[in-house]
């Protein structure tokens, strides 16, 4: 990442944030989305669903971009993402949600 | 309802039974004929796709007896009526989907022009050896309608009779005709089409969010949808609930197969139909169906000249079997005559409807012809010569 | 006997908090989340695919059919809220053909597992390919029996494990894109359950495309295959799949056999136009009669 030259409109961009909302019960603790989130949000928690099972929960939840990565890897539909709405980031340039 | 003009091609004609159940089909409204070729069942789908453009009917041969029922059922649910015509070996590959359309709860018609089995026997011959198949073949406890015509005028009624049934209590139908029948060729009427009362689906009209594909009226019968109508429905083959939901647990079970059952069964005295002759003073009654109720009747005019009362049951519909009314005339009677183009097999209902009120005489019938009546008149005399109840299906003997 | 008037039969389902609604909720039951697939399975990934697909397509959902056989993905139809059919084992290509046949309007999607539609449904595959019925045919492919307990299917790895080859299976296993190219397929394609994307696009095109159009999904089965096997559980299939798919467009069916641990081959193989069975069917319903149909 150090080398990489830094995008000409760096200043113009503002990366999104999402919001994840889990729905523990639905999970069956595969783990995918932990696995594939390219910003490691998603960790394994330690709690249990009421199938016994470990949901993910938000590690660091700035850092999520709403890539929708772990929304389309859960084979559950137990996990979606949607935009976080706060001021900084009202003028995002991604289009809101994966539509 | 009355039946659709375009199918209808009114007026006296000379038909084989084959060509009269194409055009009996078009007549009930059939739009989609599913078909795998099979002697002696061909002429009805070669006859039914040359009429099909005419009537607007779409039609499909495919690879295999199996595919095509599957293929029946699927175009049943998008609101046409369907249907397939085989044979005994096609029959055997359709048990499956037999079994998928009474699930399902499918309004379709099978037409199983019987030939002699078993294996592959003698395509040309004519037998009725599928009638226990078309009752009992597929797994699981389910109740069949099966009529059987004994002439192509009758293979044009049963036909549109085979899709009202199979429509009033969606359940696919069975016609059990059999290669004599079929390419017999007799005068077949036609009759316009208002004359001719065509049994509309039982449609659901509510909310699009609110339907169910198996809640049941009060007779059992549920309604349908046709696919596309936005009604999102969802139908399986498992045991399933109202929605149609797989729900694998003994009460669902219970709530949901024996419905299938108590549809028809409660109900047998409107689906069951017999034509007698001359029983009131019967001494002996011959019980046919299909191509032996015509020697059968053959048979009790000549015995009746002779002075022996004979009278005749002609089944219309096998199955459900009318057990009441055989019941019944045990009492009254000597002895019943079953001929039969198999080894056996509708005379075992026979003998256990009649409780050994009165002795039954098994005539394997057709070596000598399906017209003959040597065999019955002699199983006849036989009959009337017994002196007790025996408490077993007697077997005919030619040297009486 | 009468019918004892019983409730209908609750299932326990897992209801999505007060403003939280999983942007699939209209597209699937949610009444009857959650599903019966195992953990780590990579079917719910190709349903996923598959509702996104129609979204990305805007396929008019009250005029699409979908028909599932017999096996762990035949239960997709179920979940799936469209007008939806769980037919037979083998025979949902027939259903669909009827389908469509009958009502030319219906777009059918078969959506089954490897042994439905290649072993037992073989012979409908074929057919339905050669002659171009119009109906997307997504065939997730687990190499095993799944929901009867990991059997040996005809698309099980030469060698791999499975409870009916304890000892290796000693079959070839079919090349399913090859099949269905040979056969008649205007557009064959294969993906993995980790190519979602890739997956999505490929099955928004598959549902435009008119014609016979297969997508195979190699999907983990953490269950059995992989557990049998000792692989790991679905995760470190889809981590195999990661280091081990090559994709390559347009490559030659014929070489896209799967050994057991061997390069996957994934991507569009066969994009081609053929005229359709209702097409042809019009065509000549049109010559006969001087006027058609309805196109289809």
């Amino acid at each position: 990442m150090k080398f990489w030259r830094k995008p000409l409109d760096l200043d113009k961009i503002k990366i999104p944030c999402g919001e994840i909302h889990i729905f523990k019960d639905r999970c069956k603790g595969c783990a995918f989305c932990v696995e594939y989130c390219p910003k490691d949000v998603l960790e394994m928690s330690e709690e249990f669903n009421i199938k016994g099972y470990h949901p993910p929960y938000v590690k660091n939840p700035d850092d999520c971009l709403e890539c929708h990565l772990c929304e389309m890897l859960c084979p559950e539909f137990a996990i979606f993402v949607t935009l976080k709405e706060n001021e900084e980031s009202a003028n995002v340039t991604a289009e809101k949600g994966r539509k | 309802m009355k039946a659709d003009p375009k199918g209808v091609l009114t007026g006296s004609h000379t038909l084989t039974g084959n060509h009269a159940c194409a055009e009996g089909a078009f007549a009930a409204g059939c739009r989609f004929l599913g078909l795998y070729p099979i002697v002696p069942s061909l002429e009805i789908s070669e006859r039914f796709l040359e009429r099909a453009p005419e009537v607007g009917a779409t039609f499909i041969q495919m690879e295999d007896e199996v595919s095509v029922l599957a293929a029946v059922l699927g175009a049943s649910w998008t609101g046409k009526k369907s249907m397939t015509v085989t044979s005994g070996p096609g029959l055997s590959l359709m048990m499956e989907h037999l079994g998928l359309g009474i699930m399902l709860e499918t309004p379709c018609v099978i037409v199983d022009i019987q030939r002699a089995g078993p294996a592959l026997g003698m395509p040309g011959r004519p037998a009725q050896g599928d009638m226990m198949q078309a009752r009992w073949g597929s797994h699981g406890d389910y109740e069949i309608i099966a009529l059987s015509p004994s002439s192509p005028q009758e293979m044009f009624d049963y036909t549109i009779k085979a899709f009202n049934l199979s429509e009033r209590y969606r359940i696919p139908v069975a016609l059990m005709s059999d290669a004599y029948v079929a390419h017999l060729q007799e005068k077949v009427v036609i009759p316009p089409a208002e004359e001719i009362e065509i049994e509309p689906r039982r449609y659901y009209k509510g909310a699009k969010d609110k339907y169910l594909p198996f809640k049941r009226d009060k007779d059992f019968v549920p309604r349908m949808v046709n696919i596309g109508d936005g009604y999102k429905f969802h139908v399986t083959g498992l045991t399933h609930d109202d929605r149609g939901y797989p729900v694998m647990n003994e009460e669902c079970q219970e709530y949901n197969v024996h419905p299938l059952v108590w549809k028809v069964r409660n109900y047998v005295d409107e689906i069951i139909e017999v034509q007698e002759a001359e029983t009131e003073d019967a001494e002996v009654i011959i019980i046919s169906y299909g191509a032996t109720s015509r020697a059968a009747l053959k048979a009790m005019e000549q015995a009746r000249k002779s002075g022996i009362k004979v009278g005749s049951l002609k089944l219309v519909t096998v199955w459900p079997f009318p057990e009441k009314r055989v019941a019944e005339l045990a009492k009254k009677v000597k002895a019943f005559v079953v001929p039969e183009m198999n080894f056996g097999q509708v005379v075992l209902e026979v003998e256990r409807c009649s409780y050994g009120n009165a002795n039954v005489i098994f005539v394997p019938h057709g070596e000598n012809g399906v017209e003959n009546t040597d065999d019955l008149l002699s199983a006849i005399k036989q009959a009337v010569q017994a002196d007790k109840v025996e408490s077993v299906i007697i077997e005919f003997n030619k040297g009486v | 006997m009468k019918a004892k008037e019983t409730k209908t039969q609750e299932i326990q389902s897992v209801p999505s908090k007060k403003g939280e609604i999983h942007p699939m909720e209209n597209l699937l039951r949610m009444d009857r989340m959650p599903h019966i697939w195992c953990p780590s399975c990579g079917i719910g990934l190709a349903v996923t695919a598959f509702a996104s697909a129609l979204e990305k397509a805007n396929i008019d959902p009250n005029k699409i059919s979908i028909v599932s056989g017999i096996g762990c993905t035949g239960r997709v139809a179920g979940y799936v809220k469209l007008d939806s059919f769980h037919t037979t084992h083998g025979r949902p290509i027939a259903f669909g053909t009827g389908i469509r046949v009958a009502n030319p309007k219906i777009k059918v999607v078969v959506f089954s597992g490897d042994g439905d539609l290649i072993a037992i449904g073989g012979n409908h595959f074929i057919h339905a390919a050669r002659r171009n019925i119009d109906m997307l045919v997504v065939c997730v492919n687990n190499f095993i029996y799944a929901m009867t307990g990991g059997q040996v299917a005809p698309t099980t790895p030469l060698a791999a494990y499975a409870t009916t080859s304890p000892y290796g299976c000693v079959e070839p296993p079919f090349n399913i894109p090859y099949i269905a190219d040979s056969s008649g397929a205007v557009y064959v394609a294969r993906w993995t359950t980790l190519h979602i994307r890739r997956l999505i696009n490929s099955l928004a095109e598959a549902l435009q495309k008119k014609g016979f159009s297969v997508v195979e999904v190699i999907s983990p089965c953490g269950m059995y295959y992989s557990r049998i096997n000792k692989l790991g559980d679905g995760l470190d299939m889809m981590k195999f799949y990661h280091d081990n798919v090559e994709i390559r467009h347009g490559e030659d069916t014929k070489n896209l056999d799967i050994g057991f641990q061997t390069k996957i081959i994934c991507g569009k193989f066969v994009d081609r136009e053929r005229p359709s069975y209702m097409e042809r069917y019009n065509q000549w319903l049109s010559d006969v009669k001087g006027g058609s149909r309805d196109e289809g």
